[in-house]
């Protein structure tokens, strides 16, 4: 059996803590999104400044706000660190990559960066492209909990649509 | 043992014996008990109730009302009697009034469509409570926009009872008041009796979400005076499938049919049709058989024991409950909710430190401790305690102050990983 410290790894407990990327960011240029997780109530609002001067786009900034657990508040704040900086199919293709992780199903084309755990600042983005986020590959021995990590991601996506 | 034996015990029930009845308590993961503090959500099942379906389903499964043949006759009776167990139960006057739907939240919908399209308009008032299930809001919002209803809403003391300082100026010209017996959040128990007559001063009809409070509570709906009553059979011990609607007879008789089809006609020609009488009239197609069966005997096992034993019982544990918490935690610890006993059920919607309920009951279900994180279909009164979610422990006849303890216990593993 999976135990608890499988799940609250202490990455995963200082990002709640001390959640990065906190807070609003003035609509437009910005857009927001709103997501919930209709069984538990969380509510995470996630706001989106993309640069689109040239080509492609670029997240200029994110910032989240709402309640949530620690599993969709450090999912959300690792979230937010994970694609600022980045152009929005480098983005698409790091939602992929994490949605891949926490799907229960194995043999994903996303193995790459999952092999090979990186705890720490991570985040550069060439060998371990999920950097932080990888302590979230133990919430996929929780299966109950799987929604509150991809809270923040899929709120982001719905965020990128608009 | 069996119900009967039971009956002739005396006053004081036997809780462990009782506990050893549902065979879910007997699990052990990982070698560790299950500690079930969920009931309000769902109850778990005895032995007698899994026995009477597993043996009906085996040698007595039959069409109910539809064939001539003997065996089909038997299960027409045993149907029958479920209806007959339950009248009985929350005392009411004919069994004919009591209609077998699937939940109590087809009970309300029935309601909310039936009776509320032949009586509601544009403008017409319903009331209802702060502390309504989803189940007891969501049709009526429906209504709402469809008809141009307007909603009034009783508010909420501090302490989570309803307040009554203005019930008459907002039953003024209402229609309907439909309240909950008992709040599945804050366990808090309204005055019935005294709603149902403001709702009848006012000239509406008096419609009772009884789903919390029936499973827990001996009840009795004409001591009550109200006019509708809804309750679930899967929160009473008995199966999921099924849910129940009390009404007086002559409001039944008058209000149209809610799902058409087989069973609830009179008489069908290609130019129209005819209803049954009552309680077919809102039975429409197979009706959950099985499921009344073990309805049925799920009755049969609460009378045994008597629901003033069971209430009784409830009121202890949680009187243990919410001392040994709160002695524990103090300040750390918030329970929502009355904390007068006579006015409570066996629920505790609590707050931990700032520890989220998602991760209370994470750290919980660790030890096997099941108790339901969120917001209980209860949004509207989560907004009103500023909370998106709280974990809740509720009890019911299988538990001891040994579950207590285990929770009290278990929450300290919570501060172990948040470190708060
Ligand atoms: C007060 C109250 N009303 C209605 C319901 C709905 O019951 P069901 O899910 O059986 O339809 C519930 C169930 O949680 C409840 O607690």
């Amino acid at each position: 059996m999976a135990g608890l410290e499988d799940l609250y790894r202490e990455i995963i407990l200082d990002h709640y803590r001390s959640p990065r990327n906190r807070g609003e960011l003035p609509t437009p240029p910005a857009v927001r999104a709103e997501g919930h997780n209709p069984l538990c109530g969380d509510e995470i609002t996630v706001f989106i400044d993309v640069d689109d001067s040239e080509g492609e786009g670029v997240v200029r900034d994110v910032k989240v706000s709402g309640q949530g657990c620690s599993i969709s508040q450090s999912s959300a704040s690792m979230m937010s660190q994970a694609v600022i900086g980045k152009s929005v199919p480098e983005v698409l293709a790091v939602v992929k990559r994490f949605k891949g992780m926490m799907s229960l199903d194995t043999g994903n084309d996303d193995d790459t960066g999952a092999d090979e755990p990186t705890i720490g600042t991570g985040g550069d983005g060439a060998e371990h492209p999920l950097g932080d986020l990888e302590a979230l590959q133990g919430v996929v021995k929780f299966p109950v909990r799987i929604k509150c990590a991809t809270l923040a991601w899929n709120t982001l996506l719905e965020a990128l649509d608009q | 043992m069996s119900t009967t034996d039971r009956s002739l015990a005396p006053d004081r029930t036997d809780w462990t014996t009782v506990r050893s009845d549902f065979p879910f308590l007997e699990r052990r993961i990982d070698g560790q008990p299950v500690i079930y503090l969920d009931s309000a959500n769902t109850s778990q099942k005895p032995r007698q109730v899994i026995d009477a379906m597993s043996t009906f389903m085996a040698t007595g499964y039959a069409p109910i009302n539809r064939s001539a043949y003997r065996m089909a006759g038997e299960a027409t009776d045993a149907y029958e009697n479920a209806r007959r167990a339950v009248a009985r139960f929350v005392n009411a006057p004919s069994a004919d009034e009591i209609i077998f739907t699937k939940n109590a939240t087809e009970s309300i919908n029935l309601v909310a469509t039936a009776w509320g399209r032949q009586n509601l308009g544009e403008g017409d008032v319903v009331v209802l409570t702060h502390m309504e299930h989803h189940a007891n809001i969501v049709p009526w919002h429906m209504l709402a926009a469809e008809r141009g209803i307007e909603l009034r809403w009783v508010p909420l003391t501090a302490d989570g009872q309803l307040d009554l300082t203005d019930l008459d100026r907002l039953l003024d010209g209402a229609k309907m008041f439909s309240f909950t017996a008992m709040s599945n959040v804050l366990g808090t128990l309204p005055p019935v009796e005294h709603l149902c007559t403001a709702a009848h001063a006012a000239g509406a009809v008096a419609f009772v979400d009884a789903c919390q409070f029936v499973p827990h509570n001996a009840t009795d709906v004409q001591a009550w005076g109200a006019d509708l009553v809804a309750f679930s059979s899967h929160k009473m011990c008995g199966p999921s499938g099924i849910g129940l609607l009390w009404g007086r007879m002559e409001l039944l008789d008058s209000m149209p049919p809610f799902i058409g089809g087989g069973n609830m006609i009179d008489d069908v020609r290609l130019d129209g049709f005819t209803t049954a009488p009552v309680p077919a009239k809102y039975e429409a197609g197979t009706p959950p058989i099985v499921e009344a069966i073990g309805l049925g005997a799920a009755v049969e096992y609460l009378e045994a024991i008597g629901m003033d034993e069971v209430r009784r019982h409830e009121m202890e544990l949680t009187r243990y409950a919410l001392d040994t918490l709160v002695g524990r935690y103090g300040h750390d610890i918030t329970i929502h909710g009355p904390t007068n006993l006579e006015v409570r059920g066996g629920v505790l919607s609590f707050a931990f430190r700032d520890i989220h309920p998602h991760d209370v009951s994470q750290v919980l279900d660790e030890r096997n401790i099941c108790v339901r994180a969120g917001h209980h279909c209860a949004k509207p009164l989560m907004r009103l305690l500023g909370a998106n979610a709280t974990a809740r422990a509720s009890f019911y006849l299988y538990n001891t102050t040994d579950d207590v303890d285990a929770l009290a216990d278990a929450l300290d593993g919570a501060t172990d990983i948040f470190g708060l």
